[in-house]
């Protein structure tokens, strides 16, 4: 379907305020865009609400996971990567890492007057490309129009379920000493990427966003380590951020290994160039898991064994917290140590 | 990554590591009283705490924090300036991502933001001339902040507006120069610090002559110094071994970028633009005699301050904070009653928490709450 065959688009092709009033041009764009994207049936009645029969659920699992994410991201396309990508593969990635099956997506549209339609479609797009790709669906959804300059474009919030497989106790404060962690991954491509993407920087790199779906890769993990500890995806605040909160959950001592980390030269050389540390940078297809110390042979080479996992790395293990104080240090190359602490605020590149 | 791993090469950091023990332990032979190396730049004390270098000094030789990071020394009326520039509707301010966070009397340009206010981060004065002429109808305004190492680029960026006839474009200048500031430090009674490591990139614009007064009047060595973990430990190497042996010379460790006589286009530059202005207040040392620039005469049409008449404020510091006394090396962060408990990252009073260059700010993320690693 061309764009101008949708009702209250014009000649240019932009998103009017008519496009979340309710009547026929709403009606257009969900049918023309997202249904067409996202159903298998676009020609089926639409209900107000997904139904799941529950006896297939339960035979995925004993227990429901369920979780919610909004995402706004500038620039809304970037190498690597759209703002669809990151809304499916966060919400996918939430409820895989703490064992869970995704089953379906929902995804709510805040679309801002003037976007250009062409814009949403490739979005549309590249979610339902995704979510196959994670073996999920998007089964419901919901849009919203709001005058040109009251949002950024466009903002998506999904929300996901998933079936928790029987058995799998995965928790952040699971850790226990002797236990190590290990990470599937280079570290802080997503930030970095982003951070070049906004284009104020005149950095000459080639450099994508690591988006992507990680439920197969915990699963190849939970089927060659059952009793992983622990499973977090590193996306806001980086692996910094989920150490801390590992430390902090489990009550143990985090000790890390900095020539393990993997990180790409790339994002070294932009980290360098900008006084920013890839500890702290977002990842969107990275998960650091915590599994037990003679688990740690066959998680790594599960791990390995997948395309997502082909980097994974021992990075560091959990010891007993000093004086009951749980914290992440990390051993630098000169046998040194230092404390990494929970990421505050947003990190602002330095003067010099 | 070439060019840069080979200045953090563990093998390397080891033999200066044990050439450094070899030294201290000589010199502690006849001397009971720790040897106090102050690092002036922030960027060093970044290096320092980031490879957690001072976890492996001697027992008897002590870093101190000097006051070589621009934001931290930023006072917090010249914030509430800004925050009154800022806050006009027809201005886009814009800054340095650090310079967002430090708090005057009025909050933050961040919560001044949050307020309604057109604050933008930028890289470079250029991204800021070219917000002017891309939005004609806007005032940018341009926090000009730093040492001789950003003032050359922003004198650079004041003069292509002047030649383009970019009228909406224009700075608050709050550029500040660190040799008088050395000066005042050296020549306080107290001030225990017996070598400094010399600032890289200032000294890559003004050179090394400036320093020559330290040792000639002062009787400290100086080592100009690079900012990897080799570079800082040679350069401390290189500070111990003048004092074993009771020198005091200027010695320049950065040698693969500082000439002796700088950099003289960029010196050139400064001094089209700017002059000296009389007095200049730095957060925690106070007003210091000829330590800050000013746009000269002929530049006046972009100085912020006479287009927005802004009347200057001044505001005392927040008293439980003694970032004095951490900028001139008389105590250590975790002494401040204020460190950790009123003052942290998360909601810094006193302007060293806020930057990453900042002493309080890198005791606190490196080291821990407690100073305890």
């Amino acid at each position: 379907m061309s764009d101008h065959t949708i009702p209250g688009v014009g000649a240019d092709g932009r998103i009017t305020l008519a496009h979340g009033g309710g009547g026929t041009a709403m009606r257009a764009l969900i049918d023309g865009v997202f249904l067409r994207a996202f159903s298998d049936n676009p020609a089926a009645p639409q209900e107000d609400q997904a139904r799941f029969a529950m006896a297939d659920l339960a035979a995925l699992g004993d227990r429901l996971a369920f979780t919610t994410d909004s995402f706004v991201v500038d620039p809304l396309e970037f190498p690597g990567g759209d703002i669809g990508t990151l809304a499916v593969c966060g919400t996918v990635n939430d409820l895989a890492v703490g064992g869970a099956r995704p089953v379906a997506l929902s995804a709510a549209f805040i679309l801002a007057e003037g976007l250009d339609l062409a814009v949403v479609r490739r979005i549309a797009a590249s979610m339902a490309a995704c979510a196959r790709a994670a073996g999920v669906r998007i089964v419901t959804g919901d849009t919203k129009v709001v005058p040109r300059g009251a949002c950024d474009g466009l903002f998506v919030t999904t929300t996901g379920i998933g079936v928790i497989r029987p058995g799998c106790a995965i928790s952040i404060a699971s850790g226990r000493p002797g236990d190590v962690v290990i990470v599937n991954g280079t570290l802080g491509d997503h930030g970095a990427a982003i951070l070049c993407a906004r284009g104020d920087l005149a950095l000459d790199v080639t450099l994508g966003s690591d988006c992507a779906p990680l439920n197969g890769l915990t699963e190849a993990l939970l089927d060659a380590v059952p009793d992983v500890r622990c499973m977090r995806d590193a996306t806001r605040g980086g692996l910094a951020g989920v150490l801390t909160e590992l430390a902090e959950a489990s009550l143990v001592t985090v000790r890390i290994d900095e020539a393990a980390l993997p990180v790409r030269p790339e994002v070294a050389g932009v980290c360098e160039i900008l006084g920013l540390d890839p500890l702290y940078l977002a990842n969107e297809g990275k998960l650091a898991a915590v599994v037990p110390a003679a688990a740690a042979d066959v998680a790594l080479a599960a791990m390995r064994a997948h395309p997502l996992g082909r980097d994974a790395a021992v990075i560091g293990r959990l010891e007993t917290a000093a004086s009951g104080r749980s914290a992440v240090h990390l051993a630098n190359r000169f046998g040194g140590q230092r404390v990494v602490s929970m990421p505050s605020g947003e990190q602002l590149p330095r003067i010099c | 990554m070439r060019f840069v791993d080979e200045f953090r090469d563990p093998e390397l950091a080891d033999r200066l590591f044990s050439e450094i023990a070899r030294v201290a332990e000589r010199i502690g032979r006849t001397r009971t009283r720790p040897v106090t190396v102050m690092e002036v730049c922030g960027g060093h004390t970044h290096t320092i705490f980031r490879y957690a270098l001072e976890t492996r000094m001697p027992e008897n030789v002590e870093f101190a924090h000097g006051p070589g990071c621009p934001v931290c020394v930023l006072p917090m009326g010249r914030i509430d300036d800004a925050i009154a520039i800022a806050r006009r509707p027809e201005v886009i301010f814009t800054t340095f991502g650090d310079a967002m966070r430090v708090p005057g009397a009025q909050g933050t340009l961040l919560q001044a933001r949050a307020a309604g206010a057109d604050v933008r981060m930028v890289y470079s004065p250029l991204d800021a001339l070219a917000l002017a002429r891309a939005n004609p109808e806007r005032q940018v305004v341009f926090f000009a902040l730093g040492f001789e190492t950003t003032a050359p680029s922003t004198a650079l960026t004041v003069l292509r507006a002047a030649a383009e006839g970019i009228g909406n474009f224009s700075i608050m200048c709050q550029h500040i120069t660190i040799i008088p500031t050395l000066r005042a430090l050296l020549s306080q009674d107290d001030f225990r610090v017996d070598g400094f490591i010399g600032p890289g990139h200032v000294s890559m614009v003004i050179g090394t002559r400036p320093y020559d007064f330290i040792a000639s009047e002062f009787h400290r060595p100086l080592v100009v110094a690079g900012f990897e973990p080799l570079d800082i430990l040679q350069s401390l190497l290189m500070v111990l071994r003048q004092v074993d042996a009771c020198t005091a010379r200027i010695e320049n460790q950065y040698a693969r970028v500082v000439y002796a006589d700088g950099n003289p286009a960029a010196m050139a530059a400064i001094d089209r633009v700017y002059e000296t202005r009389p007095a200049c207040e730095w957060r925690g040392l106070g007003t210091i005699a000829g330590s800050g620039l000013s746009l000269r005469p002929a530049w006046r049409a972009f100085d912020a301050e006479q287009r927005f008449a802004v009347t200057p404020h001044h505001v005392a510091d927040p008293g439980a904070c003694r970032c004095g006394d951490v900028l001139t090396g008389r105590i250590r962060p975790t002494q401040c009653p204020a460190f950790g408990t009123s003052c942290t990252p998360d909601c810094p009073s006193g302007a060293l928490m806020v930057s990453s260059e900042g002493a309080c700010a890198a005791y606190y993320q490196y080291q821990g709450q407690k100073g305890a690693a």
